[in-house]
Protein backbone atom coordinates (compact mmCIF):
# COMPACT_ATOMS: atom_id res chain seq x y z
CA UNK A 1 0.00 0.00 0.00
CA UNK A 2 2.94 2.30 0.70
CA UNK A 3 4.10 1.78 -2.90
CA UNK A 4 0.59 2.36 -4.19
CA UNK A 5 0.60 5.65 -2.29
CA UNK A 6 3.91 6.65 -3.83
CA UNK A 7 2.61 5.87 -7.29
CA UNK A 8 -0.50 8.01 -6.72
CA UNK A 9 1.69 10.84 -5.47
CA UNK A 10 3.86 11.18 -8.58
CA UNK A 11 1.52 13.72 -10.17
CA UNK A 12 1.58 15.77 -6.95
CA UNK A 13 5.36 15.64 -6.79
CA UNK A 14 5.58 16.92 -10.37
CA UNK A 15 3.04 19.65 -9.66
CA UNK A 16 4.79 20.73 -6.46
CA UNK A 17 8.20 21.05 -8.08
CA UNK A 18 7.72 24.40 -9.85
CA UNK A 19 5.67 25.83 -6.99
CA UNK A 20 8.34 24.88 -4.44
CA UNK A 21 11.21 26.05 -6.65
CA UNK A 22 9.52 29.42 -6.97
CA UNK A 23 8.89 29.51 -3.24
CA UNK A 24 12.58 28.89 -2.59
CA UNK A 25 13.55 31.65 -4.96
CA UNK A 26 11.07 34.14 -3.47
CA UNK A 27 12.12 33.22 0.06
CA UNK A 28 15.70 34.00 -0.89
CA UNK A 29 14.75 37.38 -2.32
CA UNK A 30 12.68 38.08 0.80
CA UNK A 31 15.84 37.53 2.83
CA UNK A 32 15.20 34.13 4.39
CA UNK A 33 18.24 31.92 4.88
CA UNK A 34 18.45 28.53 3.21
CA UNK A 35 17.80 26.93 6.58
CA UNK A 36 14.71 29.04 7.34
CA UNK A 37 13.34 28.39 3.87
CA UNK A 38 13.79 24.64 4.15
CA UNK A 39 12.49 24.60 7.71
CA UNK A 40 9.35 26.46 6.70
CA UNK A 41 8.62 23.91 3.99
CA UNK A 42 9.38 21.08 6.44
CA UNK A 43 7.29 22.40 9.31
CA UNK A 44 4.38 24.17 7.61
CA UNK A 45 3.98 22.21 4.36
CA UNK A 46 1.27 24.49 2.96
CA UNK A 47 1.96 26.27 -0.31
CA UNK A 48 -0.41 29.21 -0.30
CA UNK A 49 0.24 30.06 3.36
CA UNK A 50 4.00 29.98 2.83
CA UNK A 51 3.78 32.32 -0.17
CA UNK A 52 1.62 34.79 1.69
CA UNK A 53 3.86 34.69 4.75
CA UNK A 54 6.78 35.80 2.57
CA UNK A 55 4.72 38.70 1.38
CA UNK A 56 3.79 39.64 4.95
CA UNK A 57 7.37 39.24 6.18
CA UNK A 58 8.65 41.61 3.52
CA UNK A 59 6.00 44.12 4.56
CA UNK A 60 7.24 43.86 8.14
CA UNK A 61 3.98 42.37 9.44
CA UNK A 62 4.00 41.15 13.05
CA UNK A 63 4.28 37.46 14.00
CA UNK A 64 0.72 37.33 15.32
CA UNK A 65 -0.83 38.55 12.05
CA UNK A 66 1.29 36.14 10.03
CA UNK A 67 0.26 33.18 12.16
CA UNK A 68 -3.39 34.25 12.17
CA UNK A 69 -3.39 34.62 8.37
CA UNK A 70 -1.87 31.15 8.08
CA UNK A 71 -4.60 29.76 10.32
CA UNK A 72 -7.40 31.39 8.32
CA UNK A 73 -5.91 30.15 5.07
CA UNK A 74 -5.48 26.59 6.30
CA UNK A 75 -8.73 26.15 8.21
CA UNK A 76 -10.06 24.47 5.06
CA UNK A 77 -7.94 21.44 5.92
CA UNK A 78 -10.25 20.88 8.89
CA UNK A 79 -13.06 20.14 6.48
CA UNK A 80 -10.83 17.94 4.33
CA UNK A 81 -9.61 16.01 7.35
CA UNK A 82 -13.21 15.43 8.48
CA UNK A 83 -14.14 14.20 5.03
CA UNK A 84 -11.09 11.96 4.75
CA UNK A 85 -11.92 10.49 8.15
CA UNK A 86 -15.06 8.97 6.59
CA UNK A 87 -12.84 7.05 4.16
CA UNK A 88 -10.00 6.29 6.56
CA UNK A 89 -9.38 2.77 7.79
CA UNK A 90 -9.36 2.25 11.54
CA UNK A 91 -5.62 2.63 11.91
CA UNK A 92 -4.17 3.43 15.30
CA UNK A 93 -4.59 6.97 16.50
CA UNK A 94 -0.92 7.93 16.34
CA UNK A 95 -0.68 6.86 12.70
CA UNK A 96 -3.69 9.00 11.81
CA UNK A 97 -2.26 11.90 13.79
CA UNK A 98 0.98 11.47 11.88
CA UNK A 99 -0.42 11.40 8.36
CA UNK A 100 -2.80 14.24 9.26
CA UNK A 101 0.30 16.44 9.03
CA UNK A 102 0.48 15.75 5.31
CA UNK A 103 -3.08 16.70 4.38
CA UNK A 104 -2.93 19.35 1.69
CA UNK A 105 -5.39 20.28 -1.05
CA UNK A 106 -3.51 17.93 -3.33
CA UNK A 107 -2.92 14.87 -1.12
CA UNK A 108 -6.52 15.13 0.10
CA UNK A 109 -7.88 15.26 -3.44
CA UNK A 110 -5.86 12.27 -4.60
CA UNK A 111 -6.71 10.20 -1.51
CA UNK A 112 -10.41 11.06 -1.76
CA UNK A 113 -10.66 10.00 -5.39
CA UNK A 114 -9.06 6.65 -4.62
CA UNK A 115 -11.39 3.65 -4.82
CA UNK A 116 -12.32 2.11 -1.47
CA UNK A 117 -10.87 2.95 1.89
CA UNK A 118 -7.64 4.79 2.70
CA UNK A 119 -5.05 3.11 4.92
CA UNK A 120 -2.28 4.76 6.88
CA UNK A 121 0.43 3.10 4.79
CA UNK A 122 -1.16 4.41 1.59
CA UNK A 123 -1.23 7.90 3.09
CA UNK A 124 2.38 7.60 4.20
CA UNK A 125 3.45 6.73 0.65
CA UNK A 126 1.36 9.50 -0.89
CA UNK A 127 2.64 12.08 1.57
CA UNK A 128 6.23 10.86 1.51
CA UNK A 129 6.70 11.59 -2.19
CA UNK A 130 4.70 14.85 -2.13
CA UNK A 131 6.47 16.12 0.98
CA UNK A 132 9.91 15.18 -0.34
CA UNK A 133 9.27 17.04 -3.58
CA UNK A 134 8.02 20.07 -1.65
CA UNK A 135 10.93 20.28 0.78
CA UNK A 136 13.75 19.37 -1.61
CA UNK A 137 12.55 21.69 -4.36
CA UNK A 138 12.13 24.57 -1.89
CA UNK A 139 15.79 24.16 -0.99
CA UNK A 140 16.86 23.82 -4.63
CA UNK A 141 14.88 26.95 -5.51
CA UNK A 142 16.75 28.87 -2.83
CA UNK A 143 20.15 27.58 -3.96
CA UNK A 144 19.82 27.70 -7.74
CA UNK A 145 17.16 30.34 -8.28
CA UNK A 146 14.85 30.14 -11.26
CA UNK A 147 16.93 28.79 -14.08
CA UNK A 148 14.01 27.24 -15.91
CA UNK A 149 13.24 29.03 -19.17
CA UNK A 150 10.50 31.61 -18.75
CA UNK A 151 8.00 29.83 -21.02
CA UNK A 152 8.39 26.50 -19.20
CA UNK A 153 8.05 28.21 -15.84
CA UNK A 154 4.88 29.95 -16.91
CA UNK A 155 3.33 26.81 -18.37
CA UNK A 156 4.27 24.76 -15.30
CA UNK A 157 2.03 27.01 -13.23
CA UNK A 158 -0.94 25.11 -14.65
CA UNK A 159 0.32 21.75 -13.33
CA UNK A 160 -1.60 21.53 -10.07
CA UNK A 161 -4.81 22.80 -11.67
CA UNK A 162 -4.45 20.20 -14.40
CA UNK A 163 -4.08 17.59 -11.69
CA UNK A 164 -7.31 18.72 -10.00
CA UNK A 165 -9.10 18.54 -13.35
CA UNK A 166 -7.61 15.10 -13.98
CA UNK A 167 -8.96 13.92 -10.63
CA UNK A 168 -12.41 15.37 -11.13
CA UNK A 169 -13.18 14.33 -14.71
CA UNK A 170 -13.16 10.52 -14.15
CA UNK A 171 -15.49 11.01 -11.18
CA UNK A 172 -17.80 13.16 -13.29
CA UNK A 173 -17.87 10.46 -15.97
CA UNK A 174 -19.23 7.87 -13.53
CA UNK A 175 -21.39 10.09 -11.34
CA UNK A 176 -23.39 13.12 -12.47
CA UNK A 177 -23.60 14.35 -8.88
CA UNK A 178 -19.84 15.04 -8.85
CA UNK A 179 -20.26 17.55 -11.68
CA UNK A 180 -23.02 19.43 -9.88
CA UNK A 181 -21.01 19.54 -6.66
CA UNK A 182 -17.97 20.93 -8.43
CA UNK A 183 -19.80 23.46 -10.62
CA UNK A 184 -21.92 24.68 -7.72
CA UNK A 185 -18.87 25.12 -5.45
CA UNK A 186 -16.89 26.79 -8.24
CA UNK A 187 -19.69 29.26 -8.93
CA UNK A 188 -20.08 30.17 -5.26
CA UNK A 189 -16.30 30.48 -4.95
CA UNK A 190 -16.30 32.98 -7.85
CA UNK A 191 -18.91 35.12 -6.16
CA UNK A 192 -17.09 35.02 -2.80
CA UNK A 193 -13.61 35.71 -4.20
CA UNK A 194 -14.22 38.11 -7.05
CA UNK A 195 -17.29 39.94 -5.87
CA UNK A 196 -17.37 39.84 -2.06
CA UNK A 197 -13.57 39.78 -1.62
CA UNK A 198 -13.68 36.93 0.92
CA UNK A 199 -10.17 35.66 1.81
CA UNK A 200 -9.24 32.62 -0.28
CA UNK A 201 -9.08 30.12 2.59
CA UNK A 202 -12.57 30.98 3.81
CA UNK A 203 -13.98 31.19 0.30
CA UNK A 204 -13.03 27.55 -0.35
CA UNK A 205 -14.48 26.42 2.98
CA UNK A 206 -17.76 28.31 2.53
CA UNK A 207 -18.33 27.32 -1.09
CA UNK A 208 -17.51 23.68 -0.35
CA UNK A 209 -19.89 23.50 2.62
CA UNK A 210 -22.78 25.24 0.84
CA UNK A 211 -22.41 23.07 -2.24
CA UNK A 212 -22.00 19.81 -0.31
CA UNK A 213 -25.05 20.48 1.87
CA UNK A 214 -27.34 21.83 -0.87
CA UNK A 215 -26.62 19.01 -3.31
CA UNK A 216 -27.06 16.43 -0.55
CA UNK A 217 -30.37 18.02 0.36
CA UNK A 218 -31.52 17.95 -3.26
CA UNK A 219 -30.48 14.30 -3.56
CA UNK A 220 -32.38 13.27 -0.42
CA UNK A 221 -35.44 15.27 -1.51
CA UNK A 222 -35.29 13.47 -4.83
CA UNK A 223 -35.23 10.12 -3.08
CA UNK A 224 -38.20 11.06 -0.90
CA UNK A 225 -40.34 12.02 -3.87
CA UNK A 226 -39.32 8.78 -5.59
CA UNK A 227 -40.55 6.80 -2.58
CA UNK A 228 -43.72 8.88 -2.36
CA UNK A 229 -44.69 8.09 -5.92
CA UNK B 1 13.52 41.03 8.72
CA UNK B 2 12.35 39.37 11.90
CA UNK B 3 14.96 37.84 14.12
CA UNK B 4 12.33 35.53 15.55
CA UNK B 5 11.61 33.95 12.17
CA UNK B 6 11.98 30.48 13.62
CA UNK B 7 9.20 31.14 16.12
CA UNK B 8 6.96 32.43 13.34
CA UNK B 9 7.59 29.26 11.34
CA UNK B 10 6.82 27.16 14.39
CA UNK B 11 3.58 29.05 15.01
CA UNK B 12 2.58 28.71 11.37
CA UNK B 13 3.27 24.99 11.55
CA UNK B 14 1.17 24.61 14.67
CA UNK B 15 -1.92 26.44 13.38
CA UNK B 16 -1.66 24.47 10.14
CA UNK B 17 -1.30 21.11 11.84
CA UNK B 18 -4.13 21.44 14.36
CA UNK B 19 -7.00 21.74 11.83
CA UNK B 20 -5.47 18.88 9.85
CA UNK B 21 -5.21 16.64 12.86
CA UNK B 22 -8.33 17.28 14.97
CA UNK B 23 -11.05 15.65 12.82
CA UNK B 24 -9.01 12.53 12.08
CA UNK B 25 -8.28 11.93 15.74
CA UNK B 26 -11.36 13.34 17.52
CA UNK B 27 -13.94 11.85 15.16
CA UNK B 28 -11.96 8.61 15.19
CA UNK B 29 -14.92 6.42 16.09
CA UNK B 30 -17.86 8.77 15.84
CA UNK B 31 -20.80 7.65 13.71
CA UNK B 32 -22.44 10.62 12.04
CA UNK B 33 -26.10 10.71 10.93
CA UNK B 34 -26.51 9.56 7.28
CA UNK B 35 -27.23 13.05 5.98
CA UNK B 36 -23.94 14.43 7.33
CA UNK B 37 -21.98 11.42 6.17
CA UNK B 38 -23.36 12.15 2.73
CA UNK B 39 -22.31 15.77 3.03
CA UNK B 40 -18.76 14.78 4.01
CA UNK B 41 -18.63 12.38 1.09
CA UNK B 42 -19.62 15.27 -1.18
CA UNK B 43 -16.81 17.46 0.13
CA UNK B 44 -14.01 16.18 -2.17
CA UNK B 45 -15.93 16.94 -5.39
CA UNK B 46 -17.04 20.34 -4.13
CA UNK B 47 -13.50 21.13 -2.98
CA UNK B 48 -12.10 20.22 -6.38
CA UNK B 49 -14.62 22.56 -8.00
CA UNK B 50 -13.62 25.41 -5.69
CA UNK B 51 -9.92 24.71 -6.19
CA UNK B 52 -10.22 24.77 -9.98
CA UNK B 53 -12.73 27.60 -10.43
CA UNK B 54 -11.90 30.43 -10.78
CA UNK B 55 -8.19 29.82 -10.04
CA UNK B 56 -7.22 28.17 -13.32
CA UNK B 57 -8.58 31.09 -15.33
CA UNK B 58 -6.65 33.63 -13.27
CA UNK B 59 -3.12 32.14 -13.45
CA UNK B 60 -2.15 34.58 -16.17
CA UNK B 61 -3.64 37.90 -17.23
CA UNK B 62 -4.24 36.29 -20.61
CA UNK B 63 -7.54 34.38 -20.15
CA UNK B 64 -6.71 32.03 -23.05
CA UNK B 65 -3.85 30.60 -21.01
CA UNK B 66 -6.27 29.18 -18.46
CA UNK B 67 -8.84 28.22 -21.06
CA UNK B 68 -6.30 26.21 -23.07
CA UNK B 69 -4.87 24.62 -19.93
CA UNK B 70 -8.33 23.71 -18.66
CA UNK B 71 -9.53 22.34 -21.99
CA UNK B 72 -6.46 20.20 -22.59
CA UNK B 73 -6.71 18.75 -19.09
CA UNK B 74 -10.42 17.98 -19.51
CA UNK B 75 -9.95 16.38 -22.93
CA UNK B 76 -6.93 14.33 -21.86
CA UNK B 77 -8.57 12.96 -18.74
CA UNK B 78 -11.89 12.38 -20.55
CA UNK B 79 -9.97 10.19 -22.99
CA UNK B 80 -8.69 8.16 -20.05
CA UNK B 81 -5.11 9.46 -19.80
CA UNK B 82 -3.73 8.88 -16.29
CA UNK B 83 -3.24 11.75 -13.90
CA UNK B 84 0.50 12.23 -14.51
CA UNK B 85 -0.15 12.21 -18.24
CA UNK B 86 -2.87 14.84 -17.86
CA UNK B 87 -0.47 17.13 -15.99
CA UNK B 88 2.30 16.68 -18.57
CA UNK B 89 -0.02 17.20 -21.54
CA UNK B 90 -1.42 20.46 -20.13
CA UNK B 91 2.06 21.77 -19.38
CA UNK B 92 3.19 20.79 -22.88
CA UNK B 93 0.20 22.45 -24.57
CA UNK B 94 0.81 25.68 -22.65
CA UNK B 95 4.55 25.60 -23.33
CA UNK B 96 3.72 25.45 -27.03
CA UNK B 97 1.10 28.18 -26.62
CA UNK B 98 3.43 30.56 -24.77
CA UNK B 99 6.37 30.02 -27.14
CA UNK B 100 4.35 30.35 -30.35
Amino acid sequence: MFRHGIKSGVAIAIGYAPVALTFGLLAKSTGLSLMDTTLMSMIVFAGAAQYISLNLLSLGTGPFEIILTTFILNIRHFLMSASLNEKAENDSLWKKALYAFGITDETFSVASMKQGTVSASYMFGLIFISYSSWVINSAIGHIVGAYLPESVQVSLSVALYAMFVGLLVPAVKTERKALWLAVCAGAINCVLLLWLNVPKGWAIVISTIISAICIQWVVEKGKETEYAQ
Amino acid sequence: MHSNIFLIILGMGLVTYIPRMLPLTLFHRIELPPFWRGVLRNVPYATLGALIIPGIFLIQDDPWFGIFGFTSAVVASWLGVNITGVVLISVLVLTVYTTV
